[in-house]
Parts: structure tokens; sequence; C-alpha cells
């Protein structure tokens, strides 16, 4: 039993099924349970309230990123082994990270307003997100526009493979373009905690929460994609006939 | 391959609109620009190096969807794919021929359009070299969104919306060095990291595009 | 020893199959008339012989630098003349002289003229003309009488005849008799893909997901 079975639409639909109420309740139960804990956290000495955003904000920012990395897989996979399901998961996941960059976007701006003083800043963190929100719109937009599902799937995967590049390209001269305001990175496995452990819990199950979500809706939007290609599959079959 | 290449600058040069049309873009540009923020030189002096390269990459942008377009509506392209010229060549050829029409005129003009925008005088041999280094960039990284997007009905949008993300690095580079040229700071940095681009650019990219191109003519 | 060979062949279009099974073989001078209605894949099998999408299944036997592709689209630049026209693909296919190419279609006293001056049929002749400047074996016509009057259908079977008596090959799918009698026939009907039989290789996201 390979992991590549699951590349079978039949036998991904019938796993996916299974596995799908489990990630969507667990991610209720984490999403829920992190934010709860999140808003019950006492305010920092420095930043009060306005510090609960990050159980929006850091998750969503991860996810957003995450989920540009899972495309980017996918579309090797599609690229190099022709899997048709891999193809539809990075189509499926493209809007959802588009989203959670566009959270982590507005969670950001609403944050920075009482912290900065100001709705937008033009600091490297932040610009590099509305770019990767860019590239999101961009893959998004090719795939509805390309009509043949295979050209779009391979379309789409080059444009992934190329926008990678420019991503992490777009990061580093961004970087170099503007020191910056933005904080560190607000958890670090190297010794010496920046983040004391009241806040450090609730934004762990807050990320396993944003995760499942991710995750559950992944798989939802690919189990439709795959019905929706079924169904066009059947018909073009139906016409020919 | 030389063959191509004189056909794509004789078609530029015939049909009209492509050494002109990009030219007269970015004139109209650097006009409005002053019209938007004030008149005031001091102002105009410390945006000009972005507006200048602005200008440059929206002029670029304008005739991207040309590379291919034509030569996949009349059925050039499926016969140069069937020619003993790798795909990967072709796009090449076709990215210089772009770039021979629209980014070396904004090259060679652009210091003219500095003086209107009051861009200060020690940075205008710097404004040249980034533009020389960068627009080659710029017109391969566009030629990779044209083959993306050849044979597309409303291609055009599309094919900004593409490309533009992919011109940031070049642009910060590349403004990064005139305004640093401009303040009597020493541009050297900007400018490897932008030959550095546009090298690896020039290397890597036809082989995305002419894959890209291969399933747009499937 | 034949210029194209293909071996159980099947094309795809839009991810579904349309021709499968296909076999035949194409000696030095040789002709291959496809006849089938229309929608059942000449086209398509025409691009997948030339090289421009991949077979589904089965394989094309050939040197790709043997092939010489004319599709529906003529491929001229209307601001270029017709003897620069045929001197770009000369010189892209390896600098075949262009005189004899015109004067076979009958295109010589129109050398100086712009290609966007020219009528339907003229640019098809000039179209045609190419496949003389490639110095390539196999042309693999798609319609390529389209447009073309009598005297030019028969200026072109000339060109033709005479590209088969030097040891070429051509595939030609058409609907009007060519007057080319050592002309072989293949009618594709009877090898139109059967919708639903199990196919171990999908061609695309269709037949993957039906």
């Amino acid at each position: 039993m390979s992991i590549w079975e699951y590349a079978n639409p039949v036998k991904f639909m019938r796993a996916s099924g299974a596995v799908l109420p489990w990630v969507a309740g667990g991610a209720v139960v984490c999403c829920v349970a992190g934010l709860a804990w999140g808003f019950l956290t006492p305010q920092d000495y420095r930043q009060g309230a306005t510090v609960k955003i990050i159980f929006l904000h850091v998750p969503a920012a991860l996810m957003a990123i995450n989920g540009w990395l899972m495309m980017l897989v996918m579309s090797l996979i599609w690229l190099v082994r022709r899997h048709h399901v891999s193809a539809l998961a990075a189509k499926a996941a493209a809007p959802v990270g588009a989203v959670m960059t566009l959270i982590a976007l507005i969670t950001g701006a609403i944050w920075g307003q009482p912290m900065w003083g100001t709705w937008w800043e033009w600091d490297p963190r932040l610009t590099s997100f509305l770019i990767l929100f860019l590239f999101y719109l961009g893959y998004i937009a090719l795939w509805a526009a390309v009509e043949d599902a295979d050209s779009a799937a391979d379309l789409t995967g080059v444009l992934c493979l190329v926008g990678s590049v420019f991503a992490l390209l777009s990061r580093y001269a961004v970087n170099f373009w503007n020191q910056g305001l933005h904080q560190g990175a607000s958890l670090s496995v190297a010794p010496g905690e920046r983040m004391s452990a009241v806040y450090k819990y609730p934004l762990y199950l807050s990320m396993l929460g944003f995760f499942l979500l991710f995750l559950a809706l992944v798989l939802l939007r690919t189990r439709t994609e795959i019905r929706r290609r079924r169904l066009a599959a059947l018909l073009a079959r139906e016409n020919r006939a | 391959m030389k063959a191509l290449l004189w056909r794509d600058l004789r078609l530029a040069v015939r049909a009209g609109g492509g050494f002109g049309l990009a030219l007269a873009f970015f004139l109209i540009l650097c006009t409005l620009v002053p019209f938007g923020v004030g008149p005031e030189g001091g102002t105009l002096a410390r945006i000009a190096p972005g507006i200048l390269w602005v200008g440059a990459l929206l002029s670029c942008l304008l005739s991207l969807d040309r590379i291919f377009a034509l030569d996949h509506e009349d059925g050039s392209l499926d016969l140069l794919a069937t020619a003993p010229l790798p795909l990967e060549g072709v796009v090449a050829i076709k990215a210089l021929a772009h770039w021979l029409v629209t980014g070396l005129p904004l090259v060679i003009f652009a210091p003219v359009l500095g003086l209107l925008l009051h861009l200060p005088g020690p940075a205008y041999p710097w404004l040249v070299l980034s533009l020389a280094l960068g627009t080659p960039a710029l017109s391969v990284l566009g030629a990779f969104g044209a083959a993306v997007t050849v044979g597309l009905r409303r291609g055009g949008l599309l094919l900004s919306l593409l490309v533009l993300p992919l011109y940031v690095p070049t642009l910060i580079f590349g403004a990064e060095a005139v305004r640093r040229g401009a303040i009597g700071a020493d541009p050297g940095t900007p400018l490897l990291f932008l030959a550095a681009i546009t090298l690896a650019v020039l290397a890597l990219m036809p082989f995305a595009s002419a894959a890209a191109l291969r399933v747009n003519l499937r | 020893m034949s210029l194209l060979a293909v071996r159980d062949l099947a094309v795809a279009r839009g991810g579904l199959r349309l021709v499968e099974a296909l076999d035949f073989a194409l000696a030095p001078g040789q002709a291959l008339v496809l006849r089938g209605p229309n929608g059942l894949g000449k086209t398509t099998l025409l691009r997948t012989l030339a090289g421009l999408q991949r077979p589904v299944a089965g394989e094309v036997i050939c040197d790709p630098d043997t092939l010489a592709y004319a599709g529906h689209a003529d491929g001229l630049k209307p601001a270029l003349s017709v003897a620069e026209n045929l001197g770009f693909w000369s010189a892209v296919f390896g600098g075949a002289p262009v005189g004899p190419a015109l004067a076979a279609m009958n295109l010589t006293e129109l050398a100086a003229r712009p290609a966007h001056m020219l009528s339907a049929g003229q640019k098809r002749r000039l179209g045609l003309a190419r496949l003389a400047v490639t110095g390539r074996a196999v042309w693999l016509l798609d319609e390529p009488t389209v447009s073309l009057d009598a005297a030019s259908v028969g200026l072109f079977a000339a060109m033709l005849r005479g590209h088969l008596g030097q040891g070429g090959a051509a595939v030609i799918a058409t609907h009007i008799d060519l007057g080319l009698p050592e002309a072989r026939l293949l009618d594709l009907t009877p090898y139109r893909a059967m919708p639903g039989r199990q196919a171990d290789r999908p061609a695309g996201f269709n037949e993957a997901f039906a």
C-alpha cells in the first residue's frame, strides 16, 4: 500500500470522505478552544488587549505560507507524476490560502493601527504578504481562465514553480528595500523565550485549529473539484455518444 | 535563429506600434506624474527614480501580449514549434526582439525624461546602467507571462496580473540603485543584485516559457 | 524502411480519446489520405504526428526532423512580402532556394506583394509553397485545398506528386479528390474510440474521472 494509491480519485474520495468529519470536528474544537482560551489570557503590559489578535494573526499567516507550499508540492507531483487528484488539490488550496493571507493582512492592520499608529506600513513582512496575496490572485485567475483542465493544471503548475522562486526572491528584496517595524518571529525554537507561556499554549492550540481548518477546507474543496470534474467528464461522454 | 530575430524586428518596424508606442507611453506617464504630485522640483527629484522605473516597467508591459499572440493567431507558432529550432531558443529570440524594440529605446531615452522629472545629476549614469541591466529581465519574464496566457481570451489583463508580481525584485533593486546614485551613495550592491536576477532569469526562464508554450499548443 | 509509422496509436482532444488502435506505415513515395466525418479527430491525429501533442497510447515512429506540418492557418505575416515570408521559413529550415517553390505554386509574379494584399486562395498557395522550402520528407497536411480553385488544386497535386517522386511521403486530411491515384485512402471511422472502454492510461482529466 503506497501513498500513491490515493492518487486514484475513487480511493481518494473514499478515504477523504471518511477522514473529513473528524478533521472538521477537530478544527472546530481546536479553533473554538484556542480562541476562547486566547481571549481569556491576561492583557500584555505593553500592548494591552491588542495582543490577543495574535491568536488569529499568527495562525493565519502560518497557513498562508503553508498553503502556498502545499500548492507547490501538489503542482510538482502533478507535473512529475501526472496524478490528477494532486492538481485538483493545488487548485482547491489556492482560495483557502488566499483567504488566510487576507486574514493575516487585515488582522495585522487592525493590530497595527493602535500599535504603530497606522493602518498600513510598508514593512517588509506586510509587504511580502501583500505580494504573496498577489501571487495567489494570479494563480486563481489563471485556473479560471484556461478552459482545458489538463492545460490549466500544467500552466498553473509551471506558474506555481516560477511564482515560488519569485515570492521568495521578493521576500529578500523587500527586506533589502526597507528594514521595517515588524517584530521578529513570535515563536522560536531557539533558547531564550520570546513569549511567555501564558500566550504560547493557546497560540499553539489555535495554530493546530487553523491547520485542521485549512485541511478540512482543502479536503472539502478537493472533493468538490473531483465531483465537478466527474460531472464534466460524464457530460462530455454523453455528448459524444 | 537569426532569421527569426530579423523577421520580428522587421515586423515591429513595418507594422508600427513597436518602437514608438512604448516610448510614447513612457513619455506620457512621465508627463502625467507632475500633474498628479505637483510641480515642485524637490518632490519630483525625490520620486524621479521610482517614477522612471515604474514607467519603464509599465511601458514594457504594454507590448508583452504581442510577443506570442500574433504568431499564435496566424499559425506561425505551430510551424515554429515543428521547425528545427528549439522552442527555448524561439522564446529567447522573441524576448530579445521585444527588448530591442521596447527595452533598449527606454534605456536610451530615460535620461531625457529624467530631466523632465528633475532627476539629480549624479543619478544619470546609474539610471542608464540600471535600466540596461534590468530591462532584459522584464522582457524575459514578460515572455513567460505571454507564453502562459497565449491563446486565452482576455489574456491581456491576466498577463499583467501574472507578470507584475514577478517584476517586484527587479523594480526594487533597479529603483534602489538610481535612488542611491541620486543621493551620492554607492549603488554597487543593488546593481549587482539586479545583474544577478537578470542573468538567472535569462538562463532559466526560457525553459519555463517553452514548457508553457508547449502546453498551450496542444 | 518506412519514413513514418504508427503503432496502436490513440489520440485525444480535451481529455477524451478520439481515434485509437491506429496502425499504418508510410514508405518513401507513398501518400495517405485521411477520411472521416468532421470532429472525428483528423486534425488531432495530424497534430499528434507532428509532435505538437503527445499520443495517449501507442507510438509514432519517425525522425521528427523529417516532418513538415501545415495546419489550417498558413503562418503568414501580413506586413511581409510573399518572398520575405517564404524566405523566412526557408532560412529557418536550412536555406532551400525560394524561387522553385514560388514557381511551383505560380506565385513568382506576386513575389514582391505584401501578404495582406493576397486573396485567400493566394495565401493558401503561399502556405503550401512553404512545404517545398522545408526540404523535409514527410508532409502532414490538414485540408490543404481549402479556398483553392481547380487550377490551383492541380498545381498543388503536381507539386505533391513531384515530392512523392523524390522519395517523399505525405499524410493528407482532405475531402476532395486530389487526382492522386497512387494515394492510399484511410477511413478513420472504424478507429473511432469507444467511450467507456477501460483504458490502462487515462487520456486526461475527463477520462480519469469518468
